[in-house]
């Protein structure tokens, strides 16, 4: 379980997030969304101890963030930050074997190797395992860092606009790879996403966002609504419901 | 991964400290092969420093064109031995032994490198033409002030710095020689127990910290080793502008890997060769008096510049 | 503003006139007819020179920044400086016996190629950059003056060299500095075309659209830069950034019109450099420290604090 009491934070003197009271039951995944500037991103990265914390508190399960060890966190929490510049020349493996790192402090064990396997499996980069990063196109990419992520094998693991690059295929697999791991394996997944559809087809909790305050948290389905888009986004996109399906038609 | 390679590079440079023994000896192979040793040792010193300081410095920066003296590292050497012999005053400083001179400065230099390049690194590191501008106006800096404190010093305290700037390859003692030896040897461990560490803080702050490394401690304790390993291979030869540019370069086409296990020896074997064996070149085959860090400055230059203007903007 | 500048450069001028190694006070004026002396042949003459140089190099380095259409680079430090360097260089190797008219000239010319040469890479860098353009200034400066450097040692000039190299005034005496009146003629008359630089700073397309002859100008400009700039470092030495960190400073202050802050960058580099001056005489007084150096560690600083401190508006 996640716990946010009372989160204040400014950036560059700008208010960036007001009065975030915030509880994450553990399984499941949750949604962040909102419009750009709304502070997801900040809220993602105080999280995972990206950025120090101003004001109030973080708790992931009884680690305090701020006052926790560092690594013991790594083995409990991943993210996959929305930039990174991991070096051009390593290959798939390689990038995915760093996945590993929290454990092996850089002398890797058979039960790592096999991990590093499994991850390259589940997100089909095993024919690429041996390729360098700077060949692959964006979209393999991402694939690579959330394989990464996957690696590290944490009970939390938080996504920040994790499908920028991807295509529909490797979107949807994605999502469908984060509800197993969520469904089947108990993990909790916290995931910053653009598309309302796809927080509204996966996502078991969503939270809505609007200059730094929050301003919707429920089921997917109490969520979305016309309302909700029109008070949060500004926009007078309608929400329809097929079935047991919440679609927004842009 | 490479470890043909590296075992090829070792083999050159094996071969290239036994033609600088022994090529080219006449008379007492006794004195001849003492007298070439000290300079040998001296030389694998400076380039073993040089370039494990410029590896790791990369490291930290995360880019492949900057380096400590790009970043006004060795002018700072020297701004703090100005400042020494001008606050203690020439005579108090020539009469302390050569080995408390060397690290009475090299302890300043540290001091001075961590609060000038931590504060400058941890505001801006990302910007990359603004951190070289800054440290090339650093390096024109430091020999600024250096110039006004030495119009200042007495000019007889004036004659004591220029006198102990720095040893050239022909002057190295060995009490000196012993001490950079230890010093060396101590840094060059402990940059290869951090060296997975080092793999972690390449992937990027972000990364670094998920993984469970902490950024500026990591940095912290690089800056500390640069500083030592400068102090080294500044006191045993002067500034090198660009010595470890050229040999990490050479070096990252030789082993293109990002791991320091690799990248660590193979610089250190490039860096190796190119003084060794060009000094050799230099003195035996060729009978130059060119001095060897004309060559190595203009080359590094060129590679400097290129390296610069073939940047993909980001 | 104005008003409080040339206030200032007035105080600062008539300090000038009275430091130095011999004691000159104002009643030694009236009554001792070789303090008059030292006056009219020393000390006005130099506080003269200071003052055209440090208005003349501030001007040059803001036309620059209009040419080039980057604030970080200057004259002195991104080639025609070095250029001139050059250019006495190979007038004192060939024809060590020629006028000082003859000096001039050359310099000028090798002044006017090295900036050429200089405005030539920055048409192939991308302009999306402004700290790689600034970059490459200071490293094409670098190793143009490596080059004077070599050439100086191989013909055993080096000395020499290092003169011309870190400038300073104390050989500026009536009869050796007259050339700088051409300066501030030339830096005068940059100021008449204020406009046309304001527009060649908007861009070679801005600047034909309003009906500008790019090329002229711009040669007009360069022809500028490099007769103030040799002519300085031919009289004087190179004294660094001047040109680089004064248009700035001006720039925040008073804003980007060219015509309204030409005068007032002017007035502050003369300052600048005169204060630069006066320390140098005071600070290890009687010796003198040259302001090639102080001005080294001066501008460095406030290149430092240009880099690095409050920006302006997003760059």
């Amino acid at each position: 379980m996640i716990t946010i009491r009372d989160l204040n934070h400014d950036r560059d003197g700008k208010p960036t997030l007001r009065e975030i009271d915030l509880t994450l039951q553990s399984g499941g995944i949750t949604a962040l969304i909102g419009p750009n500037g709304a502070g997801k991103s900040t809220l993602l990265s105080l999280i995972a101890r990206l950025i120090p914390l101003q004001h109030g508190q973080i708790m992931v399960d009884d680690l305090q963030i701020g006052a926790c060890a560092n690594d013991a966190l790594a083995r409990r929490l991943a993210i996959l930050p929305q930039t990174s510049d991991a070096a051009p020349l390593l290959t798939v493996r390689e990038l995915v074997s760093f996945g590993r790192y929290p454990y092996h402090k850089g002398r890797p064990t058979a039960e790592d190797r096999e991990k590093v396997e499994a991850a390259l499996a589940t997100f089909n980069l095993a024919p690429l395992a041996e390729r360098r990063l700077d060949t692959l196109s964006g979209g393999q990419r991402q694939r690579a860092q959330v394989a990464m992520t996957f690696a590290q094998e944490t009970d939390y693991i938080l996504l920040d606009e994790p499908l920028n690059n991807l295509d529909i295929a490797a979107s949807r697999g994605l999502m469908h790879t984060l509800q197993d791991l969520a469904r089947s394996h108990g993990r909790t997944i916290v995931i910053v996403l653009h598309d309302i559809n796809y927080a509204a087809a996966y996502a078991d909790q969503i939270v809505a966002m609007k200059d730094g305050r929050i301003t919707h948290h429920g089921a997917a389905r109490e969520v979305v609504t016309d309302a909700m888009l029109s008070e949060v986004y500004g926009t007078s996109a309608r929400v329809h419901r097929i079935g047991d399906t919440v679609v927004v038609a842009v | 991964m490479y470890p043909k390679r590296l075992w090829w590079l070792l083999a050159l440079l094996g071969l290239c400290i036994a033609l600088y023994l022994g090529l080219g000896a006449r008379g007492n192979w006794g004195f001849v092969l003492s007298f070439r040793a000290n300079k040998l040792i001296a030389l694998l010193l400076v380039a073993v420093s040089v370039s494990t300081a410029t590896v790791l410095f990369q490291t930290i920066t995360r880019n492949h064109i900057l380096t400590p003296s790009v970043m006004g590292f060795d002018a700072l050497y020297l701004l703090t031995l100005t400042v020494l012999i001008f606050v203690l005053g020439g005579q108090t400083f020539t009469q302390l032994p050569e080995i408390a001179q060397f690290l009475v400065n090299s302890l300043l230099l540290m001091g001075a490198a961590l609060a000038l390049f931590g504060t400058l690194l941890r505001r801006g590191g990302h910007d990359l033409f603004r951190m070289i501008l800054t440290g090339i106006i650093f390096a024109g800096l430091f020999r600024s002030v250096s110039s006004f404190l030495q119009r200042v010093i007495d000019p007889n305290e004036f004659m004591v710095v220029q006198a102990n700037a720095f040893a050239r390859f022909g002057r190295v003692d060995t009490p000196l020689l012993t001490l950079t030896a230890l010093l060396t040897g101590g840094a060059l461990i402990a940059a290869w127990r951090m060296r997975h560490r080092l793999d972690v803080l390449s992937l990027g702050d972000e990364s670094a910290v998920n993984l469970g490394e902490d950024p500026k401690r990591g940095m912290f304790q690089v800056l500390v080793l640069v500083s030592i390993l400068v102090s080294v291979s500044t006191a045993l030869v002067g500034p090198m502008a660009f010595l470890g540019l050229l040999v990490v370069s050479v070096a990252r086409q030789i082993t293109p890997v990002m791991f320091h296990s690799v990248m660590l020896p193979s610089a250190g074997l490039v860096s190796a060769i190119t003084l060794v064996g060009g000094q050799m070149v230099l003195e035996r085959a060729l009978r130059s008096s060119t001095p060897l860090v004309v060559i190595v400055d203009v080359l590094g230059g060129l590679i400097f510049l290129i390296l610069l203007l073939r940047r993909k903007p980001r | 503003m104005a008003l409080a500048l040339a206030c200032l450069l007035v105080i600062l001028s008539v300090a000038s006139l009275f430091v130095g190694v011999i004691d000159l006070s104002w009643a030694a004026l009236w009554s001792d007819p070789a303090a008059l002396e030292l006056l009219v042949v020393s000390r006005a003459p130099r506080t003269i020179a200071v003052v055209i140089s440090g208005g003349a190099l501030a001007v040059s380095g803001a036309i620059m920044q209009m040419l080039v259409r980057n604030r970080f680079v200057e004259p002195m430090t991104a080639g025609t400086g070095q250029g001139a360097a050059l250019g006495i260089l190979l007038v004192t190797l060939f024809a060590p016996g020629a006028s000082i008219f003859v000096k001039m000239v050359l310099a000028s010319l090798t002044a006017l190629a090295a900036g050429a040469g200089f405005l030539a890479i920055v048409q192939r860098l991308p302009p999306t950059q402004p700290l790689l353009v600034a970059l490459v200034g200071l490293i094409y400066g670098g190793i143009l003056g490596a080059a004077v450097t070599f050439i100086a040692y191989q013909a055993d000039l080096l000395q020499y060299v290092e003169i011309w190299m870190n400038g300073e005034f104390s050989g500026v005496l009536q009869g050796r500095y007259e050339l700088l009146w051409l300066v501030a003629l030339v830096a005068a008359l940059t100021y008449l075309a204020a406009d046309q630089f304001a527009i060649i700073g908007m861009g070679r397309t801005a600047s034909i659209n309003l009906g500008l002859n790019y090329g002229q100008t711009m040669v007009l400009g360069l022809l500028a830069i490099s007769i103030v700039t040799a002519l300085t470092v031919v009289t004087v030495g190179l004294i660094p950034f001047v040109g680089l960190v004064v248009p700035n400073i001006v720039a925040r202050l008073a804003g980007d019109n060219l015509r309204r802050s030409l005068p007032l960058t002017a007035m502050t580099g003369a300052g600048l450099v005169l204060l630069c001056d006066i320390l140098g005489r005071l600070i290890r007084y009687p010796y003198e420290i040259p302001v090639g150096t102080v001005f080294g560690v001066v501008g460095a600083l406030l290149f430092l604090w240009l880099l690095h401190g409050p920006k302006r508006h997003v760059s």
